[in-house]
């Protein structure tokens, strides 16, 4: 993992999503490859078009039409309603706590292992070394795991059950360091640092207006990976907290589906749930996924 | 590369001071925590009918005995063993296949393929998980729910499988395709100019040099793959083919949470974080000898 220096450096250049020039020129389709390829389309679109179909059934549509025959007989509208005004509208509660957990705590956290990765690329001072080895080394320690230890800790202290419980565990990401450590290293050039230091800048100007700014393909990234990684998260708030009106929209729609599981006469809540938390995610996630950069993540760990 | 030149500055240190202490707070201080209490026991209060308030005392091996001499506690790592059996090499066979289509050449409709597969990564895996639900479920299920079986003795394994390889397929699909696009373009063309086929250029050159991204992407499924959880967890209450502890991670919830024994759960969960940190180096060194020698 420590000759990943080159890698991120040569990675860093092509995007996501760039195709090289001319890929497609000329000649006759490769049957192969696309019939391959929409399959995998298929498999992956198939769930969620279902769900937006099955959200426009009412219950009894739901078990008496065809699967992916829509209905237009309002049951869109009247499912909605329903799960609005299901528990006084808790389920914008639970939509606003999610966005609380993801930003709040993807945004602290890019901020935390940003300056962390900064200083341990940036600098040698006594101990870096070791500390380095030690964060590589907790790349490898499950988070999850640690879920209930932290739990039970955080019970003994009393401070669990509040929006700190679920989101100071999740800050400190040892591969968020990781990456920003070596995108740092190979980024922010020591000539650059070196002629504003000539100039007169403070170690702290420089950080703040060159290292951040040279970082910030990595920051975006590590952003997108930990909102991501605290939107999913369902063991650490299904341990920490117990009153519903904390719950993220996970939590709830799980909680949701265990009130109704016996009764199939509710799941159209669930499901018209499922979907709207799945839309706003999906469009973010598709307007932003040229900027973020998963060439990191394969050029990060490249051994 | 050349050391910054030292300068007499706290900017690093301070710089890491909030890492260093999220870190402590909330990785170490918690597993050490968990040890300890591993090693205790709550003893009855005493007093002439027990009425006292019950008192945490030193219990030796006996919470990792328990643990050890725990049939279901295998079972459940039998069963995620299971399901990872099934999962990590249909995500990494699946996500470098699409990978490699993607690459080829004179594909057609490759930008909404690629997009139609990253799309599960967006979708939080309960979602997920209630989504397949709805699919198998013989009532509502599009997919044939009434005449297959999804919740089978063995049939779950695949379901609660395909339900964690539909939600990573596009991740992995796409760090392997961005290596992919990092390889020496030259290295094809020649073996264009010498004959050889666009699938023997795949087999033979591309695949050989995606190996190091492989074992990245092979050792992250495998942790993810350990940690297992959500899936199970949010299929359980629409079948009965998912017991409360059917996967390890539901174990120690469970005798944390339901049987109330946190000195148990807190040694299982000790037992288990030291057993994936053991699988993931033994994965990461086999897989790293796999890669080297197929570099040489």
């Amino acid at each position: 993992m420590t000759a990943a220096t080159t890698g991120t450096a040569k990675a860093g250049r092509t995007r996501t999503g760039a195709a090289g020039p001319g890929r497609n020129a000329g000649g006759r389709t490769n049957w192969v490859p696309t019939v391959i390829l929409l399959i995998g389309a298929v498999y992956c679109v198939l769930p969620v078009v279902w769900i937006v179909i099955a959200s426009t059934k009412t219950n009894s549509e739901l078990f008496s039409t065809a699967p992916f025959a829509p209905s237009f007989h309002g049951g869109f509208f009247s499912n909605l309603r329903a799960l609005f005004s299901y528990d006084h509208g808790i389920f914008i509660r639970w939509a606003v706590n999610s966005v609380i957990y993801a930003v709040g705590g993807a945004t602290l956290s890019t901020i935390v292992c940003g300056c962390a990765g900064y200083a341990l690329g940036k600098y040698r001072f006594s101990g870096s070394v070791w500390l380095f080895r030690l964060i590589v080394a907790a790349v490898l320690l499950p988070q999850i795991m640690l879920a209930i230890p932290q739990f039970l800790l955080l019970a003994k202290l009393g401070m669990t059950n509040n929006y700190a419980a679920v989101i100071l565990p999740q800050l400190v990401s040892p591969f968020a360091i990781y990456l920003c450590k070596i995108y740092a290293e190979a980024s922010v050039s020591d000539q650059l640092l070196e002629a504003a230091r000539v100039d007169g800048a403070s170690e702290w100007r420089m950080f703040a207006s060159i290292g951040a700014r040279l970082m910030m393909p990595a920051l975006v990234t590590v952003f997108l990976l930990q909102f991501i990684g605290i939107w999913n998260n369902f063991l650490l708030p299904f341990v920490m907290l117990n009153r519903d009106q904390l719950f993220p929209l996970t939590e709830g729609l799980y909680g949701l589906l265990i009130i109704t599981g016996g009764q199939a006469a509710q799941y159209t809540i669930v499901i018209v749930g499922v979907l709207v938390s799945i839309v706003p995610l999906a469009a973010v996630f598709l307007l932003l996924q040229r900027y973020w950069r998963v060439d990191l993540v394969s050029g990060g760990v490249k051994a | 590369m050349k050391a910054p030149r030292r300068r007499h500055t706290l900017l690093p240190q301070i710089l890491l001071i909030p890492a260093v202490v999220l870190f402590l707070l909330f990785t170490v201080a918690p597993g050490a925590y968990a040890i300890y209490l591993s090693f205790m026991k709550q003893k009855a209060g005493g007093g002439l009918f027990g009425t006292d308030n019950p008192t945490t005392v030193f219990a030796g091996l006996e919470n990792y005995r328990a643990a050890f001499g725990d049939a279901e506690f295998w079972h459940s790592i039998g069963r995620m063993l299971l399901v990872a059996v099934i999962g990590v090499p249909a995500t990494i066979g699946f996500s470098t296949l699409f990978a490699l289509c993607l690459d080829a050449k004179r594909t057609r409709l490759v930008g909404f393929s690629r997009l139609a597969i990253f799309l599960p990564y967006a979708v939080p895996g309960v979602v997920a998980t209630l989504l397949w639900g709805f699919m198998y479920l013989p009532a509502t299920s599009p997919i044939g729910g009434d005449t297959i079986n999804y919740f089978g003795s063995h049939t779950v394994f695949f379901a609660v499988a395909n339900v964690a390889v539909w939600g990573v397929l596009g991740f992995n699909m796409v760090v392997i395709y961005t290596s992919l696009r990092g390889l020496p373009r030259e290295l094809f063309q020649a073996a264009e100019l010498d004959g050889a086929s666009e699938l023997q250029i795949a087999l033979r050159i591309k695949l050989p040099l995606l190996a190091p991204t492989l074992t990245l992407v092979t050792v992250f499924s495998l942790i993810g793959a350990l940690q297992l959880f959500n899936e199970p967890t949010t299929l359980k209450p629409v079948t009965n083919a998912i017991s409360s502890t059917w996967v390890p991670l539901m174990r120690v919830y469970t005798d944390a949470f339901v049987d109330n024994d946190i000195y148990r759960g807190a040694a299982a969960s000790f037992l288990l974080i030291v057993l994936t940190v053991a699988a993931t180096v033994a994965a990461n060194t086999v897989l790293r000898l796999i890669a080297r020698r197929s570099e040489r």
